[in-house]
Order: C-alpha cells, then structure tokens, then sequence
C-alpha cells in the first residue's frame, strides 16, 4: 500500500466507493472494499498533509557527488 | 555482338525509366540543396519551374502549388537559396529533377536551416512520436526544476507552486540557459535529476520535471533547439514538461518534452494540483465510503427483518396455535348456536303441552259433557243396548259422580 501514487489510490478509492454504492456484494467482498477504502483513504490523507515544504538547490562536490542544499530565496530576489 | 544482346535483359525506355526514378527517389528522398536560383517561370496552375545553378552544374527544379503557396518570400533570379525536396524523373522528357517542399534564402535562415534539418532528423528518429509522450503525474512526490537561478522562470514557478501546493517538494538543478554551455548545462543537469532520482526511495522520487527559461529573442531561447537538450530531454526517465517562455514557436525542447507549456508559471500550474481541491475530493470520498458502507449494511438488516419476518409465517408452533385459535372460535360458535337451539325447542314444547291438555277428556266435562261406566266393571258405555233394567251405572261429571240404576233401555 505504500507504493503507490496518489492518483492510483484516489482512482482505486473512487471504485470503491462505486462497487459500495452498487450494493451487489457479498458482506465479506463489502468489508474488504471498505478495510481497503478506509486505508487508502489514509494514505492520501497523509500524502497530502505529510508533505513537508522543501526546497532544495541540487549540486555536486568536488568529488562529483550529489549534494542537496537548501534555496536561498534571498538569492532569487536580486 | 547480337547474341549478347539475347543473353541479358533488354530493358524498354519506359522500364529504364521506372528503375532510374526508383533509384533516384531512394536516394534523394529528402535532401537540402544549395545553388543560384534562374530561369523561373510560372504555369497558370500555379506550379513554378525554376534552374539551380552553381558554378558547374545546373539541376531543374519544380515547386507544387501547395509549397509555392508556404513559401515566405519571393523567388528571384539570382537569389541563393537552400532548397528542400526530393530528385525523381519526370518521365516523358527523361530528365531528371528537384520536387522543391521548401526554400529558405542562403546567408539570412542559416540558423533556421539547421533548425529544420535538426527537426526532419529528429522526427525521423520518433523524437516527437506522440506514443512517446508520458502521462504527468497527478500529485507528483517531488518536481524537478531545470533553470536558472538568476532568470524570472523559477520565481515564477516557486511562486506558482506556493499557491497551488504550499508544501511541494521541489528540487533545482540550476543551468545556465543561455550562451556559451547552455546547451550542455541543461542537457547534464535532466541527467543529474535522473542519476539522483536512482538513488531516492519509491516515496522521495522526482516525478516530473520542468526544463523551462522565460522569455526572450529567438537567439536567447536557442539552447532549446539544440540536438543536446532533445536528446537528453528524450532520454529521461522522469517525465518532462517543457517551459520555454514564449507562446508562438515551439523549440525543439517542446516538441520532445511530454508535454509543453507556453510559459514558466503554465508549467507550475500543470504540474501540481490545487491542495484545495484534493482534500476536499478526497473528504467527498471519505464520507462517500462511510454513507455507502452504512447503506450496505442497512441494505442487509433490511433483508434480514424481512426473511426473519417470512420465516415466523411458516413456523409450525405459529400453525398450530392459528389452528387452535380457529377450533377455539368453532367450539364457541357451537356452544352458542346449542343453547339458541335448546330454547327454541323448549318454547315448542310448552306449547306442544298446552296443546295436549286442552285435549284431555276431563276437560270435555267442564263443558258439560259427562262420561258413563257400567259398575262394577267399569266399562265407558257408549251404547245404550249394553246395558239392561237394573243394572247399576255411575256417571263422571265434571264435578263429582252420581250412582244411577238403569229403568229403562231405548
């Protein structure tokens, strides 16, 4: 469940919803679509809100290895 | 010798003519050409036939009305030019000849001349095949952003963003976008985000990138043309979107990217959703599981009441008690439909016994009627010749009894 993007699991979550809706499954398929529903409701809730705001400026050291550093938006302001 | 001429083939003028156009058209499909234009004459369809000359030679050219009509400038004997098409035969008069598409003038569109021979190579090559085209990420984990630090595109991307999706990851990789390197800047620069994104967890990755400067003289957007940037766009992993800032011409950039935007701020605005508009999609949903659930399971106690209800109408102890309820109310309706009946019989019988009292001969003696019986025995007389002189009679009245004897006998 953790692999997904978030498109994916909103789409899969709209189906759910759907095939709930639609009524004709069996009480053990309806309690699996909702456990289902109920953690990928979780996992785009999270996606969302656990973002955390982060900007980075990608460069390389001397040795040629990849080092990430904060913006300076002061910098962008000149 | 003419036994020779037996042995091979022998080729009419027309089949000589067909392999020589087959051979000429295969070889020269699309060429660039460059020369001094003469002898330019117009048919009135509109088809132009014009001479190529350099210094040596001289090719026959002919242009269609449908390219004479895209052609931007004037032909004019003299004028140098670099002529694009295809070489066939024109096979009545047996000559060959340059089927002209387009015609730039020599010197002014050099850098256009590349342009297009770049492009024609490139799309040969399925560079701009739409198949190729990625999808953008709905919510992209984190964006990638080709550009330079000092140019107006990223602020205005930055800007963009912090509106749509405040807390976006984003990463830069700054490249100079103009002049001398540029090319060669933004080209690594998409290859470093692909090499970082190697190393980064499923959660982590850059899923789309911008490779993008704002606006500018044809010159300063010229880095985006260049076979390097194709290349390197077409060689990303990472979707990409392009952003060169101006609106009419597309760079070679847009036509490889995934998908091309007309400006920085258009970019930002494709690559991330509104924050708003996700969560409260995504609360609709929540709710939406919740109500549907709920209705489900309503849906089933509902059919549950109902065969619970379905099944107390067939319950045997329910049967049987509905039997004895119905003997119960036959057993009443006899008892009382037996004591009418008795009633009724009584009232017949009383007056049945009125009836027979009224009969009774001692009754008939309170009219005045009176009965005779001959002593001793006893017997009713009812004819006078049964009795004789002396016999004794006693006669009932209806009150009392007279003792007679008899004298006379009529």
């Amino acid at each position: 469940m953790a692999e997904i993007r978030f498109e994916e699991a909103l789409k899969k979550l709209e189906k759910i919803v759907g095939d709930l809706e639609q009524g004709n499954l069996s009480l053990d398929e309806a309690l699996k679509k909702y456990q289902e529903g109920i953690e990928l409701s979780r996992v785009c809730s999270q996606r969302l809100e656990s973002a955390k705001k982060k900007i980075d400026v990608l460069m390389k050291n001397k040795k040629g290895e990849f080092e990430l550093k904060p913006l300076d938006k002061e910098k962008l302001e000149e | 010798m003419p036994n020779e001429a037996k042995a091979q083939h022998i080729y009419t003028v027309s089949e000589v003519t067909q392999d020589i156009k087959l051979i000429l058209e295969n070889t020269f499909a699309e060429i660039w050409v460059e020369g001094e234009i003469s002898g330019i004459s117009r048919i009135p369809t509109g088809t132009i036939f014009f001479n190529l000359k350099d210094n040596l030679s001289l090719l026959k050219c002919v242009v269609f009305p449908s390219y004479v009509s895209a052609l931007k400038f004037e032909l004019k004997d003299g004028l140098k030019a670099v002529i694009f098409g295809r070489i066939s035969v024109y096979e009545k008069q047996g000559s060959y000849q340059l089927y002209a598409q387009k015609i730039e003038p020599r010197g002014i569109g050099s850098l256009q001349l590349a342009l297009e021979q770049l492009k024609t190579k490139l799309e040969k090559e399925g560079l701009f095949s739409p198949q190729r085209k990625r999808a953008i990420p709905y919510l992209p984990s984190c964006i990638g952003i080709v550009t330079s630090l000092q140019g107006a595109a990223i602020r205005d991307i930055l800007k963009v963003l912090d509106r749509r999706f405040k807390d976006i990851r984003v990463i830069i990789n700054p490249a100079r976008v103009q002049g001398e390197g540029a090319k060669e800047e933004i080209a690594q620069a998409i290859l470093d985000l692909n090499r970082l994104n190697e190393e980064k967890s499923f959660a982590e990755k850059i899923e789309v990138m911008i490779v993008g400067r704002g606006g500018g003289s044809i010159e300063d957007l010229w880095a985006f043309n260049e076979e390097a940037v194709a290349r390197a766009i077409y060689n990303s992993k990472i979707p990409v979107v392009s952003a060169v800032g101006h609106e009419r011409d597309w760079t070679v950039a847009d036509l490889v990217a995934d998908l091309r935007a007309a400006t920085p701020s258009v970019a930002a605005e494709l690559v991330a959703p509104k924050k708003e508009d996700l969560q409260a999609r995504l609360e609709e949903l929540k709710s939406g599981i919740n109500q549907a659930f709920l209705d489900f399971a309503q849906g089933l106690w509902d059919s549950l009441d109902e065969m619970a209800h379905r099944l107390t109408l067939r319950n045997p102890v329910q049967v049987l008690q509905q039997y004895l309820d119905k003997a119960g109310d036959l057993v009443k309706q006899i008892n009382l439909r037996m004591s009418h009946l008795i009633k009724l019989r009584e009232s017949e019988f009383l007056k049945s016994a009125q009836n027979l009292s009224s009969l009774s001969p001692l009754n008939i003696l309170s009219r005045g009627y009176s009965i005779t019986f001959k002593t001793p025995e006893g017997i009713i007389v009812k004819d006078a010749k049964s009795l004789k002189n002396g016999d004794t009679i006693k006669t009932r009245l209806h009150k009392g009894e007279i003792i007679s004897q008899v004298t006379e006998v009529n």
